[in-house]
């Protein structure tokens, strides 16, 4: 591990991407403060706080409970659709590409109500369920829930019909067949329809969040991230609207880092070439 | 399906017969219909190896769907052992054009599949697995994926899948196709040996005219589209066959030049037809016989 570690710390890649970061925070922070160290105003930039404010703030939030409330509220609602999204939206994508009868009924509505944003749902979603929080649930769910389907059904059309030729051959049940050909066969697309499914729920449930209220606002900035964000864009402290902000981009790359690697343990396969 | 026949002894070889009687095929309805096979019979006899030639696009995938029972032919029978073929079976197996290996299970995993699919993981076929990898040559490569492995060790274990189920018919589509020359080379000879060893019934399919002459015991050569046999040349050479003594042979020679000149008539007829894959196919061959 340490060798590994030392390798990559010598690649130009790693030494490209800091200076780039680096770069890019040194231009914010000249940007911000322009007025005040150069007397004059620098458009759109000027008007964003510097980045050492974001971190005096931010500093000062990790000790508060409410700014870990929002992330624990936001992450179990993302996990919450996400997981429920999974269980419905993988046994629906194989029975849609199993069962012509199934794709012949379902399709068709199936491919109206996807373009729909999952944000358009809001307004009906508040009225079907009885708490906020369900209705922000369900939102999420949609988020992941078309993609993950049309992963599914992709991958699962797509299977080489050699397969269950040869599996049929060698006298599998339809069972067999289903199970160690069509589900091994459709995991990689399942990895796929989840990273993206997953990058979407995030989008949507921070924006649910802002639109609904963000359920419980006992602790003041306890509605989960997006709320969070509204809450200090309103009480017009900018500098957490930018932390806010940013615990949404470190939270959505963890989600998507631990999926990538459930994608790669579950396709030992495709790693091993 | 399965026909209960069981991993059994290796050392007893089943071979059976295959009859196929004025078989017709044709795909699309009413006047968009094409007819790929047209009154087509011949045997593939019990314990030989019988190799079929024709000219690409003829049609003998769609024969080697309905011998393997993928598809039902439209008219005509197809009987192994006396028993009409009414779907796949255990009792054909086929390997396919490139690899059909389950490429998300490991080369052991592969080859059980027909065992374990039919509840018989017992430590017999567990030792049969053993026998036959060894025998393939992958042993050391039995926790491998089929992607790790190169074009000629994927055959190889795509036969050693095939054979741990004890088909009575083997049937192999253009199975050392893609292969570069030496692999190819090298496959004939292989296969050639595990074929005279077992003297399994054989069904083999190639647009390759070497290949052909090289492994049959009889040649079948096909005609255009709709396919039937056009003649059946038997090979009498003597196995076990040597890759030199081929090309030296008068007799291979003499049964190569008949079979070119049949299958140049018979391409010709698409190339007529303006079909681009028969011009090549017309191309290619008329420089192999220019050259001799």
């Amino acid at each position: 591990m340490p060798i590994r570690l030392k390798k990559a710390l010598l690649t130009p890649g790693l030494w490209r991407g800091l200076a780039a970061v680096a770069a890019f925070l040194v231009l914010w922070e000249l940007g911000s403060k322009s007025k005040q160290w150069f007397g004059f105003q620098t458009p759109w930039v000027g008007a964003v706080p510097a980045p050492t404010d974001v971190v005096k703030v931010w500093i000062a939030l990790l000790g508060d409970k409410g700014y870990w409330q929002s992330w624990y509220l936001s992450s179990m609602r993302v996990f919450g659709g996400f997981v429920a999204a999974m269980i419905v939206g993988i046994p629906f994508g194989l029975l849609l590409a199993i069962s012509s009868t199934t794709y012949g009924v379902c399709f068709p509505t199936f491919e109206v109500l996807r373009p729909i944003p999952p944000l358009a749902w809001v307004p009906a979603s508040i009225i079907f369920w009885p708490t906020q929080e369900l209705s922000i649930g369900f939102v999420t769910f949609l988020g992941a829930f078309f993609t993950i389907v049309i992963n599914v059904l992709g991958g699962a059309k797509a299977i080489d019909v050699r397969y269950f030729q040869a599996a049929r051959s060698m006298g599998a049940s339809s069972w067999d067949v289903f199970r160690r050909i069509i589900l091994p066969a459709v995991i990689p697309s399942i990895a796929v329809g989840s990273t993206v499914g997953m990058g979407i729920t995030w989008n949507v449930v921070v924006a649910a969040e802002m639109i609904s209220g963000g359920g419980s606002q006992s602790a003041g900035a306890g509605g989960g991230l997006g709320f969070f964000i509204w809450n200090s864009y309103v009480g017009g402290s900018y500098d957490q609207i930018v932390v806010g902000m940013i615990s949404i981009g470190i939270a959505g790359y963890i989600s998507s880092a631990i999926l990538r690697k459930l994608g790669e343990l579950s396709t030992p396969w495709l790693r091993s070439r | 399906m399965a026909t209960g026949k069981s991993v059994g002894d290796f050392t007893a070889i089943n071979a059976g017969e295959m009859v196929i009687s004025r078989v017709g095929k044709s795909y699309g309805a009413a006047e968009f219909t094409k007819e790929v096979v047209k009154d087509c019979s011949f045997t593939v006899e019990r314990g030989k190896l019988t190799v079929m030639v024709g000219p690409s696009g003829c049609g003998k995938s769609t024969l080697i769907r309905l011998l393997a029972g993928f598809e039902r032919a439209t008219e005509g029978a197809v009987m192994i052992d006396g028993k009409p073929v009414t779907g796949p079976g255990r009792d054909r197996l086929v390997v396919f054009q490139e690899s059909a290996l389950f490429p998300w299970m490991t080369t052991y995993d592969n080859i059980m599949y027909g065992p374990r699919a039919c509840g018989e993981d017992t430590a017999k076929s567990r030792e049969l697995a053993e026998f036959l990898l060894d025998k393939v040559g992958l042993t050391a490569f039995r926790s491998k994926y089929p992607s790790q492995l190169s074009g000629g060790m994927q055959r190889r274990a795509e036969l050693a899948r095939a054979m741990i189920n004890n088909p009575s018919v083997m049937i192999l589509d253009e199975p050392f196709r893609g292969l570069d020359a030496m692999t190819k080379g090298l496959m004939w000879d292989y296969y050639a040996r595990l074929f005279e060893e077992s003297r399994r019934t054989n069904f083999f399919v190639t647009t390759d005219i070497d290949e052909a002459i090289f492994l049959a015991d009889r040649l079948l050569i096909m005609t255009n589209i709709p396919t039937r046999v056009r003649v059946v040349l038997e090979v009498d050479l003597p196995r076990p066959r040597h890759l030199k003594d081929i090309v030296e042979s008068d007799r291979a020679n003499e049964v190569k030049m008949e079979a070119l000149s049949l299958l140049h008539e018979e391409a010709m007829k698409s190339f007529a037809g303006g079909s681009k894959a028969a011009a090549d196919f017309v191309d290619a061959y008329s420089r192999r016989v220019a050259r001799g």
